[in-house]
């Protein structure tokens, strides 16, 4: 997993509440293994046409969003089924951030399990964000995890809040299993505990 | 004395292994269920070069991408949904964990299995890398969905991190009217609260009409939590409960029934227990629902009509419903009775019980389907049950499909699809866009108003339908 510390990059506005992750990526996709890459499968069908046409009005079809690298969404962003192909599909297409009122918590996870940044803010705030982006195409948008604050297109500063148990981990780049499998004695002592007073759940 | 608590703290601290002083948690996972989609846990796992360390608790049955229209796994005609099949069985040998293939006799959706083989207990933790996990909350469990990360992390240490959601109340109280299922609750919930509306917590359903409702229809309730944005759902264990887990396979017997009884009676919210967010819905007043958009929070009665999005103050949620209606290819004002249907799905882990399709079969019995109508068990336990009170009989002689068990067309990987264009009535979770297939509008419903959409050929209030024979 990439370490995130500060991403500065172009940003795009999704108008829609409750983007789901069949959206992001759908169903016939999903048994494509990881290895295989996710690049050019973003939003597949909600990007085209009904005759599988590239839409023009889909708003990362456009040439002035090119090689976005940060979205700025409504309540709700990627709610919906866990499958975690929708963080790998982000990612392997640049988006390295999603800036939102709220998330669906499994995505948020995953989000964060892939070294991306979810952040949320207000919706009043990404209004205002999706706003600027509208009015300027192509403005960078920086998310600074170390400092824990968005810097808007206008030059303002957002701060929000991310799990510190999280952040450390984005940080450095680093996978959780092997952190979990430090605190072995921990789990061994719980199991114990656990057949003791549940021994029902044990054959 | 202590503080009175809920009962999703109840469980969550029955379940921490260690805390943080940030707060993240480290829990116990008591039952972990996998499916065919589990195959990227699983290789992130091998990856790693790790071992699944309780074998024991991990419990995989093919779902997903297993065609309803085979018996076996070498009747399997599409090779990459036979590879992925027989992915998970040389997995579950390979790592040693139960596994209950196409030729067990027991295989079928997760979210069936795990209850009706008693994996499924009142006051466990349970995780399966899918989101309709909170299906299993439905007997008093905290059970989640997660990622394929965290799937290979519980592969590997029996455990996962998380924050602890906030604690939610929906009270529903009052009588549900004929006609009116578990379905219709969560429906009516959803389009009250919205899809984000439980965001960041576990949800407890109470009030009467919770506690009226039968284990199949609790479970209905919890499924589609996750529609409503929560982590987990979940109802108090009382004798419902205690009387369906009794005698199942995996379910403790003799002594350790006692046991595990007694505990599972202190689970229950205490009196003025204190939740972050509460919620009341009317159950007197819940119709029949049929939603309209592609989101399941837009819903309404039966009896209503697809509402005017240029009633909808707030610009951004206004251009989501117009693009809805697009999509659905639907104009405001219509009566929803007024929509004709081209194929109809009951099934999913969402309705796929014996309850379920006891419900549809008595709306279907002396009818006759108008349109290809899908009727897909949710298990072999349920498929068998159903022979045995000749429910497939009832379905076949109205000129319905009696299917193997599977998700089928509710997650569109597995060949049940809808064409472009096509409109289905389902009983399945998700309306969203291409869910069932390309171009496919899904329309939800509970399993009685999906029968009698199908032997309308378009939505139908089946409280008319059905007058005088109740």
């Amino acid at each position: 997993m990439d370490a995130f510390t500060k991403w500065t990059a172009k940003a795009a506005p999704i108008d829609a509440a409750n983007v789901d992750t069949d959206q992001i990526i759908p169903a016939p996709f999903l048994s494509r293994i990881r290895t295989e890459g996710y690049e050019g499968l973003l939003f597949y069908r909600v990007r085209r046409t009904a005759d599988g046409e590239m839409d023009p009005d889909f708003i990362l079809n456009r040439d002035d969003f090119k090689d976005t690298g940060i979205l700025v969404a409504d309540r709700n962003f990627g709610c919906g089924s866990s499958r975690e192909n929708a963080a790998w599909t982000l990612v392997d297409n640049g988006i390295r951030s999603v800036i939102a009122p709220s998330f669906g918590d499994i995505h948020y996870n995953n989000e964060m399990n892939n070294g991306m940044v979810p952040v949320m803010l207000d919706a009043g705030i990404c209004a205002d964000l999706r706003r600027q982006l509208h009015a300027n195409p192509g403005a960078e948008i920086t998310v600074d995890l170390e400092r824990n604050v968005v810097v808007a297109p206008d030059g303002k500063e957002h701060a929000f809040t991310i799990p510190a148990f999280n952040r450390e981990r984005l940080l450095k780049g680093l996978d959780d299993v092997s952190f979990t499998l430090e605190q072995e004695s921990d789990i061994a002592a719980y199991e114990a505990k656990r057949r003791d007073e549940a021994d029902w759940l044990f054959e | 004395m202590a503080p009175a608590k809920t009962m999703f703290a109840k469980l969550w601290d029955a379940h921490v292994v260690l805390e943080r002083d940030d707060g993240q948690t480290l829990l116990y996972i008591d039952r972990h269920l996998c499916h065919d989609g589990s195959r990227q846990g699983f290789s992130k796992l091998k990856d790693q070069g790790r071992k699944v360390r309780r074998p024991d608790l991990t419990f995989a049955s093919p779902d997903h991408y297993r065609p309803t229209d085979v018996k076996s796994v070498a009747e399997i005609q599409d090779d990459k949904m036979r590879a992925i099949l027989e992915e998970l069985s040389a997995n579950a040998e390979r790592f040693g964990i139960h596994h209950f293939g196409l030729d067990s006799g027991m295989d079928g959706i997760a979210h069936v299995v795990g209850p009706e083989l008693g994996i499924t207990l009142p006051g466990i933790s349970l995780v399966c890398g899918d989101s309709h996990t909170a299906t299993h909350g439905a007997l008093g469990a905290f059970a989640f969905g997660i990622g394929a990360s965290e799937v290979a992390h519980v592969f590997a240490t029996q455990t996962l991190w998380q924050k602890k959601p906030k604690a939610m109340r929906v009270t529903v109280d009052g009588k549900l009217g004929f006609g009116v299922s578990g379905k219709d609750v969560i429906l009516a919930i959803i389009g009250q609260i919205s899809a984000a509306g439980a965001t960041g917590h576990a949800v407890e359903y109470a009030g009467s009409a919770i506690r009226g409702l039968d284990m199949e229809g609790r479970m209905t309730v919890c499924n589609m939590t996750i529609e409503a944005g929560g982590r987990a759902g979940m109802i108090a264990p009382d004798e419902t409960t205690f009387d369906y887990c009794n005698g199942r396979m995996f379910a403790p017997k003799g002594e350790k029934w006692d046991k595990a009884l007694a505990y599972w009676q202190t689970l229950p919210s205490d009196d003025g227990a204190e939740f972050d967010t509460e919620a009341t819905v009317d159950g007197n007043a819940i119709a029949p629902m049929v939603t309209w958009g592609t989101s399941p929070e837009n819903v309404v009665p039966v009896t209503e009509a697809v509402p005017d999005p240029a009633n909808e103050p707030d610009p951004v949620r206004r251009k989501t419903q117009e693009g809805s209606l697009d999509y659905m290819g639907l104009k405001p004002g219509t009566p929803m009775t007024d929509i004709a249907v081209d194929k109809v799905f009951i099934g999913s882990c969402t309705n796929a019980r014996i309850e379920d399709l006891r419900i549809a079969a008595k709306v279907a019995k002396g009818r006759r389907a108008q349109v290809r109508t899908l009727v897909v068990p949710g298990s072999q336990q349920v498929k068998r049950a159903a022979e045995a009170e000749g429910l497939d009989k009832v379905f076949t002689d109205a000129g319905m499909e009696w299917r193997e068990p599977g998700c089928s067309m509710c997650v569109g990987m597995n060949g049940d699809l809808l064409e472009p264009g096509e409109r289905s009535a389902s009983t399945s979770n998700r309306n969203f866009m291409g869910r069932q297939g390309e171009g496919g509008r899904t329309h939800l419903v509970g399993p009685a108003m999906a029968a009698a959409a199908s032997v309308s050929g378009h939505f139908a209030d089946v409280r008319q339908l059905m007058e005088g024979s109740n």
